[in-house]
């Protein structure tokens, strides 16, 4: 069967699932099995295949596997968001609508994709506006004390979703060009590889960067999940553990220093080792959050409540969850689902990154294989910084659970950096003769 | 480059294994506690729709139900009001739950292993919860509250053969009823600290009650009788400071029981530093001393009693205590009334500290006793001999010492005053502990000017004795 084919025949389980996840609400909500989940189900069928004809035509040898991974993850959170708030879901349904233009675009206007490569420093510079943009008064917004949201008019977008790809794209053209100095110039001090110092200069400016966002955006997971993207790519490029490790080590130094001095920092820091702390739990923005994350996923146990059962509300009709279908959508799965629906939920994820890294293993240039890296390690750092945070393995924070939280940016950045994906992919799988 | 790629998979790998590790420790390992946490409402919210099971008294006073609330849930009522209020505690959504409510929770609303609550629901039906059968004897309870008078205070009395609590009185108290109006006001009040159970919770000096315990450690140890002599003089010299008797009395060579009867510090300070530091750790732990009391009742609303420097528990065996104050219930010692309550049924009860305990029995909507409290033994403390012997001595204490206010008419009455002086100025903690054959009880009232043991806090330990007495 060709790719083509299996991606199409991947889909109708993932519609499938869909299906059955709105019949289990409806039937909970209002005891009566409705027609209108197929219905649902039939949209989003046709949506995908909309999707799927786009990437038939334009990326006939892309890895198959990819958009039905992403059709899967979608449903999980067009369900579990329908579940909280039907507006909320039609809204997001929209966003999908509006994000598979946006990943058809990204697949027609970016055949080759290897100009980006000349680009490098624009798309830097646009990728470092973006990130700043969330501080610049007036449009800038402050959640939870970090810095991540942007108001313009009546738009309000998160530019850190966009700024990560930029952020890759750069990192990957610029890694070509010095991955070769950065090994040859290396040497040997007290049995670890330094970089050489001259061009030790540019790592340094990227840390410094991760830092100035700490500073700036205030915000510990998304630096995180920049500088592990940064680490994941060095690394692959130089094949020196030891840069990947002393970039750690800086990165570890410098974000204890700020989790020493900057308060807010500080504060996070101090939730999340003692969510129960009962002063932490009373403040505004303190480990409230964190602590019902973690009654949330209590409450669902092995195997869960079902869908549509758990207890989300007060009787007074207020949510116990803060953000439930953006940050904590993570606690609201595992509490409906247990940790059997948690674990098959990072499974799909897991499938996806494999899937990511397998393109940069077929992928013949050193550009093409360090964007597909880089992606997919900001694309796995950043479910790992969320649902780590949701499950207090380091302190929350507030980025997106790709494709399944609410959120317009989340989508349609994470359907740009899947169709980057795509496009690296087919390059990689065409026919010798057809390239 | 493709194998960093690979080892980059592995690493993605580790890390979400140690998501779904973290997963499975907040939803199957660690569940049981967070699902118990007072500030998961969740719990409550669902526990809301189940009928919670009565408290009772032990003579069948209801102390607490549940009565029908909007839509489908279910509110608590306290016809008791302030009375129980700190035994009883609470049980609301928005404010969790404390004392009974929260420690007896898995038999208020009926819980069972999920399994038989799995086969229960397919059956169709409902969680219904148990009535819970106290030890609180609601008159006994009644006269100390009445007792304390509006004063800041509280009274313990045990059940001396079983540890069975028959009386839990703090005061100030608050209604329970009106508790979601009253919260704020009740938490901010620094002053009187409603919410605050004295009797378990709050530790104080326990002053010279302390010497029943000094006492036991010496007689059990086999380093003196109770006709043992001492030099009772005023002023001697105890770590560096001259320690002065009760109104700078001087006694001479007197024996044991002479100065437990006119409770003597001089002596029973000398007597401390002479049981030693090692030994008399080693009493007190037995006594129950550096340890949470080990009582159904939630751990954050009890504290262990034992010598707190900067605010820590810590061992007499540190040269930093100053252990001949210690041995007379000074020397940053801090007591709470349960405590003192169980030293003295401990020396009424032969020497062998029983676990105390609030529940009686859990019984069931169709009337079986589903769970019975059995007495246990806690600690084996001093020897039956010198048990005996201090009763003798704690009997001549309430006979013709400084207790005699506490003397029942035709049951003999062992017991101990107490006043820790808190400052020059004659502001004291009166305390009283004894023990007829069947009941201890425990008194202190909270920072009183000029009261001393033997006249503020004995009569209120008559009294409760009394009201016991009669129920025998």
């Amino acid at each position: 069967m060709s790719a083509r084919n299996r991606e199409l025949l991947a889909l109708v389980p993932a519609s499938l699932l869909l299906t059955a996840g709105f019949a289990a609400i409806f039937i909970q909500q209002s005891g009566v099995q409705s027609d209108v989940s197929l219905t649902y189900g039939a949209v989003f069928l046709g949506l995908c295949f909309a999707g799927h004809l786009a990437i038939r035509f334009t990326l006939p040898h892309a890895d198959p596997y990819l958009f039905p991974l992403v059709a899967v993850l979608a449903c999980f959170g067009l369900v579990v968001i329908y579940r909280l708030d039907e507006d909320l879901a039609r809204e997001q349904a929209q966003w999908f609508v509006v994000g598979l233009v946006l990943f058809a675009a990204t697949m027609v206007f970016l055949r080759d994709f290897r100009v980006l490569e000349r680009y490098r420093y624009t798309v830097a510079a646009a990728g470092l506006l973006l990130l700043l943009l969330p501080r610049v008064p007036g449009i800038g917004q402050q959640v939870n004390g970090a810095y991540l949201g942007v108001e313009l008019g009546p738009v309000s977008f998160q530019p850190a979703e966009f700024g990560k790809i930029a952020i890759v794209i750069f990192l990957a053209a610029y890694l070509r060009d010095t991955r070769q100095v950065l090994i040859l110039g290396a040497r040997r001090f007290l049995g670890v590889t330094i970089p050489p110092l001259k061009h030790f200069g540019p790592l340094l400016v990227v840390w410094g960067g991760a830092m100035l966002m700490l500073v700036f955006i205030r915000d510990l997971g998304s630096s995180l999940m920049f500088f592990g993207g940064f680490l994941a790519l060095l690394y692959v490029a130089t094949n020196r553990l030891s840069f990947a490790v002393i970039g750690m080590g800086m990165f570890a130094v410098g974000a204890w220093f700020f989790a020493s001095t900057v308060g807010h920092v500080e504060d996070r820091i101090a939730t999340w080792r003692d969510p129960f702390d009962p002063q932490l739990y009373d403040k505004p923005g303190g480990s409230y959050q964190i602590a019902q994350s973690l009654f949330a996923q209590a409450d669902g146990g092995l195997f869960g409540t079902g869908f549509g059962q758990a207890t989300l509300n007060l009787p007074t009709g207020q949510s116990i969850l803060p953000a439930p279908h953006t940050d904590l959508i993570y606690a609201v799965i595992t509490n409906e689902l247990g940790l059997a629906g948690a674990c098959g939920l990072l499974l799909v994820y897991l499938l996806f990154v494999e899937r990511g890294f397998a393109t940069a293993v077929r992928a013949q240039d050193s550009f093409s294989k360090l964007l597909a890296t880089g992606l997919t390690a900001v694309f796995a750092l950043q479910v790992f910084v969320i649902v780590g945070g949701v499950t207090k393995v380091i302190p929350l924070t507030g980025v997106t659970l790709p494709f399944v939280s609410y959120g317009g940016s989340s989508i349609l950045a994470n359907f740009i950096l899947l169709a980057l994906l795509l496009l690296v992919s087919d390059r990689a799988r065409r026919p010798e003769r057809t390239r | 480059m493709n194998a960093p790629v690979l080892r980059l998979y592995g690493l993605v790998i580790v890390l979400f294994a140690v998501l779904i590790g973290f997963t499975s420790r907040w939803t199957v390992f660690e569940a049981e506690q967070l699902r118990d946490n007072p500030r998961n409402a969740r719990t409550i919210l669902e526990e809301q729709e189940i009928r919670r099971g009565a408290i009772r008294s032990a003579d069948g006073r209801l102390l607490a139900r549940s009565v029908r609330g909007p839509g489908e849930t279910y509110v608590r009522r306290y016809p008791t009001g302030e009375l129980f209020a700190h035994a009883v505690g609470y049980a609301y959504i928005d404010l969790g739950r404390a004392g009974l409510e929260r420690s007896r929770n898995d038999e208020l609303t009926g819980r069972r292993t999920e399994l038989v609550t799995a086969v229960e629901s397919i059956l169709g039906r409902s969680q219904e919860g148990y009535d819970v059968r106290t030890t609180l004897d609601a008159g006994a309870q009644q006269t100390a509250i009445a007792a304390l008078a509006g004063r800041k205070g509280a009274v313990v009395a045990l059940d001396v053969h079983t540890g069975a609590v028959r009386v839990l009185a703090s005061t100030p108290a608050y209604d329970p009823n009106r508790l979601q109006e009253d919260f704020r006001r009740l938490t901010t009040d620094d002053a009187n600290a409603p919410l605050l159970n004295r009797a378990t919770q709050n530790g104080y000096p326990p002053g010279s009650t302390m010497k029943v315990v000094t006492a036991a450690a010496a007689l059990d140890s086999g380093r003196y009788e109770p006709g043992s002599v001492v030099d009772g003089n005023n002023g001697k010299i105890v770590s560096g400071v001259p320690l002065n008797n009760f109104g700078g009395q001087s006694f001479g060579a007197i024996d044991l029981t002479t100065a437990l009867t006119n409770s003597v510090n001089t002596v029973w300070a000398e007597v401390g530093l002479e049981v030693g530091r090692r030994r008399m750790q080693a009493y007190m732990e037995r006594f129950g001393f550096y340890a949470k009391p080990p009582m159904d009742y939630p751990e954050d609303q009890m504290s262990a009693s034992g010598v707190r420097k900067r605010g820590r528990l810590t061992p007499v065996t540190r040269r930093e205590v100053d252990l001949g104050r210690v041995a007379i219930g000074q020397g940053d010692l801090f007591a709470t009334p349960l405590q003192m309550a169980e030293v003295a049924a401990t020396i009424a009860n032969g020497g062998r500290r029983m676990k105390p305990y609030l529940m009686s029995r859990a019984i069931d909507a169709d009337g079986r006793t589903v769970e019975e409290a059995e007495p246990e033994v806690a600690a084996r403390v001093v020897s039956r001999g010198t048990a005996e012997e201090l009763t003798a001595m704690m009997k001549q204490v309430v006979r013709e010492g400084t207790g005699t206010a506490a003397a029942l008419g035709g049951v003999e009455v062992a017991g101990k005053t107490g006043t820790a002086e808190l400052n020059l100025s004659g502001l004291n903690q009166p305390w009283f502990i004894g023990f007829t054959s069947d009941v201890a009880v425990a008194v202190t009232l909270e920072r009183v000017q000029g009261g001393t043991g033997g006249t503020v806090a004995a009569p209120i330990a008559k009294a409760v004795l009394e009201a016991l007495g009669s129920r025998q």
